[in-house]
């Protein structure tokens, strides 16, 4: 194995080839559709990081999908496909809107109670695509679906209730102030508050106009805490004995039934969590009717994947998707490319991501072509060598 | 190497390399013509891969191959046929539901103009051949309602049916009765005296001796020798073939058996489909006596197996271990019943083979406090508890705690199933097939195993579909035939012929 392969061998490798062959093909279709790849992607990255407030808005994006992309890598790793997230997402803000408007208790008890209840929710509609894959056998994929369409549904029945809906709009009311995570939310409604906030360096004004909230600590722990409990619990060593071989696990006396409802459960918590995170952090504080999914749990197995279903990877790479997804709107203000464009650019460098895969595959295939390079110059080289020796010696091998 | 016409095959300096693992180094093959020749290798020692690239399944990076003299290059099994060479798979390649006949010409039917099938005509051409070779097969039956045997003839009649004057048989009496074994051998007697030649594949040293005449033997992708079969012995070729003294038979001291500390009575169980398949066995075990329970596959001993390990719920009987009924509950409540498994599959149900070495010794300890507080896993305690096992064992490579398990070769993989199966001291070990697919080196190790486990005083039923085993290792053995013990006889007491005839449905007088 030479230092190349070696490299090549490694995971990081991958994803630094991939997004680099992603950005060289979106590059070729934004040639194609007529617009200037180097100022587009100037664009790009000076809409993810060009100001404090980008950088914040950004992180802000991120939160929701680091949590479904854990939710999504945790249930993989134990066999199951999650592409319910989406559903438990929005199941997680529903009630966190109905607990948060109807209670107003006091923070320390308003904010867990919201959050708890959002979480609950997830881990309930988790709980039951993992029981009924369990009991029943039936696919978790199948059933995860069904629910992204109930929760979506439920969520505009709600938002369409007299005592929730907010007259004159699309949305709920906003839960009370009591259960808000917001950061700094008290400081920035004083005027006195306002001018301290305003008057830290750099970062003073991406505070002051970005919704910045509690929820990437708890997701940067949550992702940290599901890759301990993966790996160094009883819990997780029994979940991915389960997810590597349902039979083994069975027959050396892991209850299969119990992991896989368990496991659907904290996979739906985790998305009712990012739900509620979002309703408690993030302006308006309240749900709107859906024309369609709003793409935070399915940008979530795109997040996984980029991560190769490895919690704590989910991190950068869900930062990476939600730069992409944000800068990606400065591109078709500065550039003018349409957001279709955009997408399919953004769509093109997460597809190479997912095909990271590949550059192993490729070094074996590398190695395994030196190596016969180099038998073929052995095998020259010895008929070289048995030329030069003396006759006696190749009758000897003629007649062997 | 002398080319001639003498030899129907000659293969030389063979080799085929897969990625970075050679699995033929410059191997030398010469069969005459009209003779059984044996080719002789440990699981994975390259015997089949050498077929398949006669075949024309795999090209060889290098070597010639000729054909009664002549250099051909063959570049598919359908080149292979045309040059008069057929195969007969381990696993038989049929359709169930066709007749023989169907099966015989499928592939190459028997048509009137425009394509129409002739099936009159096709049923002539099968029976031709069915007496000129002296097959007792029903041209006629379907195949699902023939035996495992006829099953085979029908194989070879297919070949023979396509030209084929050199026929290749991979492993055939892996699935046969001894009796079946017997016929087997005559009709490649007949076939040799009819100007055809064969070549078995088989890891057999006792099939080898009563059917070939010649014998290559193959170790590690390396050609060793070939041996003229009237003046070697089975020691011999067992020596060659490993490359060390084996012991071929068991030394083991006579049992002392206790108490009953396994008993099974009057249980029914039924498959996936709703079949019986046990049907109202009864067996009682000892403490320090293996039993081995013998019989043809497919008579319920998969099913006797999943309902003592409560993969399965019995119609009805009892399983009791040391008084307490254990049928019907969870695996992990037969665990706690100090019962312990060696399973037949060790890739699906023994090993979870992502996982390394360490994690799956734990398989069924994890949750115990020595290896970890609470939740949390205490990886340092569970890899010192690995390592011990992996010396006591020898388990190679000895460094392989953090190695997956799939990397292993099948003998380790196996040890490394018994060490945590025997490693919490069981009161029965149930051992099903734990030698299948193992070299001889490692059968030996684990009949060791089993009769050290027995000395200890744990009650072990020994499962096996192969009869030399059970004689070999158990001191009882009982035999299972349409899922009903119909004979238990002590180590001794019963010939091999006599058993074959009980494992048939036949009656042992």
């Amino acid at each position: 194995m030479s230092t190349l392969t070696k490299i090549m061998r490694k995971p990081i490798t991958s994803a630094i080839v991939a997004i680099f062959v992603g950005l060289l093909v979106a590059s070729i279709i934004l040639v194609v559709a007529g617009y200037d790849p180097i100022s587009s992607f100037e664009a790009l990255i000076g809409g993810m990081v060009g100001k404090p407030k980008y950088i914040s808005n950004v992180i802000i994006k991120a939160t929701p999908l680091l949590f479904t992309g854990i939710a999504v890598a945790f249930a993989f790793r134990v066999g199951l496909f999650n592409i319910g997230a989406e559903g438990q997402y929005i199941v997680g803000t529903i009630l966190a809107v109905i607990v948060g408007y109807s209670l107003d208790l006091p923070p320390v008890l308003q904010i867990p109670v919201v959050v708890l209840v959002g979480t609950a929710g997830g881990a309930g509609i988790g709980a039951i695509i993992g029981w009924l894959k369990a009991q029943f056998g039936i696919n978790e994929v199948i059933t995860s679906i069904m629910f992204n369409w109930i929760s979506l549904y439920l969520c505009n029945f709600v938002v369409s209730l007299p005592q929730f809906h907010q007259p004159n709009s699309t949305s709920s009311y906003s839960i009370n102030e009591s259960g808000y995570t917001t950061l700094f939310y008290g400081m920035k409604n004083s005027e006195d508050g306002a001018e301290a906030i305003r008057n830290i360096p750099v970062i003073g004004d991406a505070i002051m106009r970005t919704d910045v909230n509690i929820g990437i600590f708890v997701a940067i722990i949550a992702a940290i805490f599901i890759g301990w409990l993966l790996m160094r619990t009883k819990v997780g060593y029994e979940m991915r004995a389960v997810g590597f071989n349902r039979d083994a696990a069975q027959f050396t006396g892991i209850n299969v039934k119990k992991n896989l409802t368990l496991c659907m459960a904290i996979s739906g918590a985790l998305c009712g969590l990012a739900g509620a995170l979002t309703i408690t952090g993030i302006a308006p504080h309240s749900i709107a009717t859906l024309a369609a999914f709003e793409n935070n749990g399915f940008n979530g197995l795109s997040v996984a994947f980029i991560a190769n279903c490895n919690p704590v990877a989910c991190i950068p790479a869900s930062f990476l998707f939600a730069g992409l997804l944000y800068g990606g709107q400065t591109v078709q203000q500065t550039v003018g490319a349409p957001s279709e464009i955009i997408n399919i650019v953004i769509g093109t460098i997460v597809f190479f991501m997912a095909l990271g895969g590949v550059i192993p595959m490729l070094a074996d295939r590398l190695d395994h072509k030196r190596a016969q390079k180099a038998k073929e110059e052995e095998a020259k080289l010895a008929a070289q060598v048995s030329d030069a020796s003396d006759p006696s010696q190749e009758e000897a091998n003629n007649a062997h | 190497m002398e080319v001639s016409s003498d030899y129907a095959v000659q293969m030389h300096g063979i080799t085929k390399v897969f990625g970075s693992f050679k699995a033929l180094d410059a191997v030398d093959l010469n069969v005459r013509k009209q003779t059984v020749h044996a080719i002789l290798g440990e699981n994975g020692a390259g015997k089949s891969t050498l077929m398949n690239v006669l075949y024309g399944l795999y090209s060889a990076d290098e070597g010639e191959v000729y054909l009664n003299g002549e250099r051909v290059s063959i570049s598919g099994p359908t080149d292979a046929i045309a040059h008069g060479i057929g195969m007969v798979h381990q696993h038989f390649m049929l359709v169930e539901n066709f007749t023989v006949t169907e099966n015989i010409v499928l592939g190459n039917e028997v048509t009137k103009a425009g394509g129409v099938l002739d099936p009159k005509r096709a049923r002539e051409k099968v029976l031709e051949i069915v007496e000129e070779y002296g097959f007792d097969v029903d041209p006629d039956a379907k195949i699902e309602d023939i035996s495992v045997g006829m099953q085979q003839r029908v194989e070879i009649l297919k070949a023979l049916y396509r030209g084929a004057d050199t026929l290749i048989l991979d492993e055939p009496t892996a699935v046969l009765t001894p009796q079946e074994i017997e016929k087997l051998i005559q009709i490649m007697h007949d076939l040799v005296s009819k100007g055809k030649t064969i070549i078995v594949i088989t890891h057999k040293l006792k099939e080898i001796m009563s059917s070939a005449d010649e014998c290559t033997i193959i170790r590690r992708g390396k050609y060793m020798s070939t041996v003229d079969v009237s003046k070697t012995s089975e020691t011999e070729l067992a020596t060659l073939m490993v490359g060390r003294n084996v012991n071929l038979h068991v030394e083991k001291k006579p049992a002392t058996p206790g108490e009953v500390v396994l008993s099974i009575k009057d249980l029914h169980v039924k498959d996936e489909r709703g079949i019986e398949q046990v049907n109202g066995f009864n067996l009682d075990i000892r403490a320090g006596e293996i039993v081995g329970l013998a019989g043809i596959d497919g008579n319920g001993q998969k099913e006797l197996a999943d309902a003592i390990d409560a993969l399965v719920k019995p119609e009805s009987g009892t399983i009791t271990v040391k008084g307490e009924e254990i049928q019907g509950t969870t695996p992990k409540t037969v665990i706690d019943h100090a019962v312990a498994t060696i399973p037949s599959d060790r890739h699906r149900w023994g090993l979870v083979l992502p996982f390394t070495v360490a994690e799956n010794m734990v398989l069924e300890r994890h949750n115990e406090e020595t290896f970890g507080k609470g939740i949390a896993l205490d990886l340092a305690k569970i890899k010192e508890f690995s390592q011990k096992l992996i010396d006591e064992f020898d388990i190679r490579p000895a460094e392989c705690a953090d190695h997956q398990a799939a990397g292993l070769s099948g003998g380790n993989q196996q040890k490394v199933i018994i060490a945590r199966e025997v490693s919490s001291n069981p009161d029965v070990l149930i051992a099903i097939q734990p030698t299948r697919g193992l070299d001889v080196g490692a059968i030996e190790f684990v009949h060791k195993a089993l009769i050290r486990e027995r000395d200890r005083g744990a009650a072990i039923l020994l499962i096996s579909f192969e009869l030399d085993e059970i004689m070999d290792v158990a001191d009882k053995m009982a035999i299972i035939y349409a899922g009903k013990n119909v004979g238990e006889f002590d180590q001794g007491t019963i010939t091999e012929e006599q058993a074959g005839l009980l494992m048939a449905g036949g009656d042992a007088e």
